[in-house]
């Protein structure tokens, strides 16, 4: 067995999150050519216009501003609560869903628009193989 | 085209029933929507069934066999929480379309109690409150909280048509609940994905709900247009592309996509409408499809709501049933028991929950997916 097998790099948690050797990970994006349109995830065909052979294949940025979110109280067993579900338009682009953290989850706390960026850290729970994984989370901007 | 009517509809009080089958249930439903004309299963044409939780057996032809075999077409529907709705609108395209004169369709449903949805599951890692949330509870709480971003709407607004609805349930004899919920008591239960409390969220439970449509020509022929209700308008539409959609379900572009196919099929607006099921399946949802059916201005829901507008007795009274919010919701169900609803009230006989002089009646669905389905139906 290699040496980097042992170090196995962790696979993404989303078939959209790049993971980057250089630890540059980002959140894979595609542009319509045609009608200008950004969405998360490597598409072929624009789910706008219909366009085919029209989408280029792109990173999206890792900064964006908090659209919506939700606080959540009751949740599947072993899932830790409460936590913030956050709906975040990516400067640029594309919107993702995730958790917001480093904000206290209290509704008065959390202000639409604030600031955030897209951090990429272990996703803390493991496959059944003991794969790791890498997760994104929204932190604020001033806090980054 | 033939102009297509409900002619026979009932539902069964839901509840929970974890020692029935789901054909069971549907045939029970099916049964009741017969006698309500005084037909048979050997006068019916054909069988549109809609169940989601058992899509891939048969529940159609299941039923079928509690009711008598006849060997008629069946066409099982899964569209998430459109399936009844769907078996419904099957129905009527056939008949609309010349190939039938009279067919029955049955919505049914038994559920497990607890949170649906949650996103992940598939490969790698469960992702739910890893990558935010993708619960029920959670997605609406995002509706509704995009509507507060909007226009500031509070979370008591939100409470208050738990307060309404479960008011209307007391009404019903047919829902699965029947207890008043004040204001401070929907507001202080407990919190599941802010601003929806366990008191804003449906209830999971079992039931079925059945119609007989008819061709004109076949009700005037069997002596039925006395309690006949006219289906005016069917529309069905997935969602169309927003820019937010994949991250954030949308609810609203959908259902406005429904509601203004079902109002120019029907010829009529919001203002024609006496009444409206829609659907509730958290307090959050009415308010953004008061504006979506286009019965208030965007931006008013939170005004309509204080105004007690919708509330039994109101200008526009939605909900009389209970909603899903007490009433309870059956996925595969609910599409038809609206439907059974609403064809109460034009009929007149709807009992202490009577909407007076209803003339005009609207059902609406829509499901994760997402699916909607808009019905608007006529006294006859």
């Amino acid at each position: 067995m290699s040496a980097a097998a042992t170090t196995a790099a962790p696979k993404p948690v989303a078939p959209f999150v790049v993971v980057s050797t250089d630890g540059a990970h980002y959140i894979a994006g595609s542009k319509c050519g045609k009608c200008g349109e950004v969405v998360v995830g490597t598409r072929d065909v624009c789910g706008k216009c219909g366009a085919r052979k029209s989408m280029s294949h792109i990173k999206l940025a890792n900064t964006g501003k908090l659209y919506n979110f939700t606080v959540v109280h009751r949740n599947f067993p072993g899932v830790p609560v409460p936590f913030i579900s956050a709906i975040v338009d990516l400067d640029g682009g594309g919107t993702l869903k995730g958790n917001l953290l480093d904000v206290e989850p209290d509704p008065a706390k959390i202000k639409f628009d604030m600031p955030v960026k897209v951090v990429f850290r272990d996703a803390g729970r493991k496959d059944k193989e003991g794969n790791s994984y890498l997760a994104y989370f929204f932190v604020p901007a001033n806090k980054a | 085209m033939s102009d297509v009517y409900v002619v026979g509809t009932d539902m069964i009080k839901f509840g929970r029933f974890p020692e029935r089958t789901v054909p069971e249930l549907g045939a029970q439903a099916a049964l009741m929507a017969l006698d309500d004309c005084g037909l048979t299963i050997q006068d019916m044409q054909a069988l549109y069934s809609g169940n989601l939780f058992e899509a891939s057996a048969g529940v159609g032809q299941r039923i079928l066999r509690e009711i008598g075999q006849t060997g008629i077409p069946v066409v099982n529907t899964a569209n998430a929480c459109a399936t009844g709705a769907t078996a419904f609108r099957e129905g009527w395209m056939a008949i609309k379309a010349g190939i039938y004169d009279i067919v029955l369709c049955v919505g049914c449903e038994q559920m497990g109690s607890g949170l649906l949805g949650g996103t992940g599951g598939g490969k790698g890692i469960p992702t739910e409150g890893l990558l935010g949330s993708g619960t029920m509870p959670s997605v609406f709480a995002h509706v509704g909280l995009e509507h507060t971003r909007k226009y500031g709407t509070t979370f008591e607004q939100f409470a208050k048509v738990s307060v309404k609805n479960h008011h209307h349930s007391t009404l019903n004899p047919k829902a699965m609940y029947q207890k008043e919920t004040p204001l401070e008591e929907v507001m202080g239960a407990e919190m599941i994905s802010y601003p929806n409390t366990k008191l804003m969220c449906s209830v999971n439970v079992d039931g079925s709900a059945a119609a007989v449509l008819c061709s004109e020509k076949k009700a005037k022929e069997l002596g039925l247009m006395g309690r006949a209700v006219k289906v005016r308008a069917s529309a069905l539409s997935s969602d169309p592309y927003t820019s937010r959609n994949i991250a954030m379900m949308d609810f609203n572009a959908v259902t406005r996509l429904a509601a203004k196919t079902a109002y120019e099929m029907a010829g009529l607006g919001p203002e024609d409408v006496n009444l409206i099921e829609l659907h509730d399946c958290f307090a959050t949802a009415e308010l953004v499809h008061y504006e979506n059916l286009g019965i208030c201005k965007d931006g008013d829901a939170g005004r309509l709501i204080d105004s007690g507008a919708t509330q039994l007795g109101g200008k526009i009274p939605v909900n009389v049933s209970g909603g899903l919010l007490s009433k309870g919701h059956p996925l595969g169900a609910t599409g038809i028991a609206n439907i059974y609803e609403i064809t109460t009230h034009l009929r007149g006989e709807a009992g202490n929950r009577q909407v007076e002089g209803a003339r005009i009646g609207l059902t609406h669905v829509v499901g994760a997916g997402s699916a909607c389905a808009v019905h608007i139906l006529e006294k006859a």
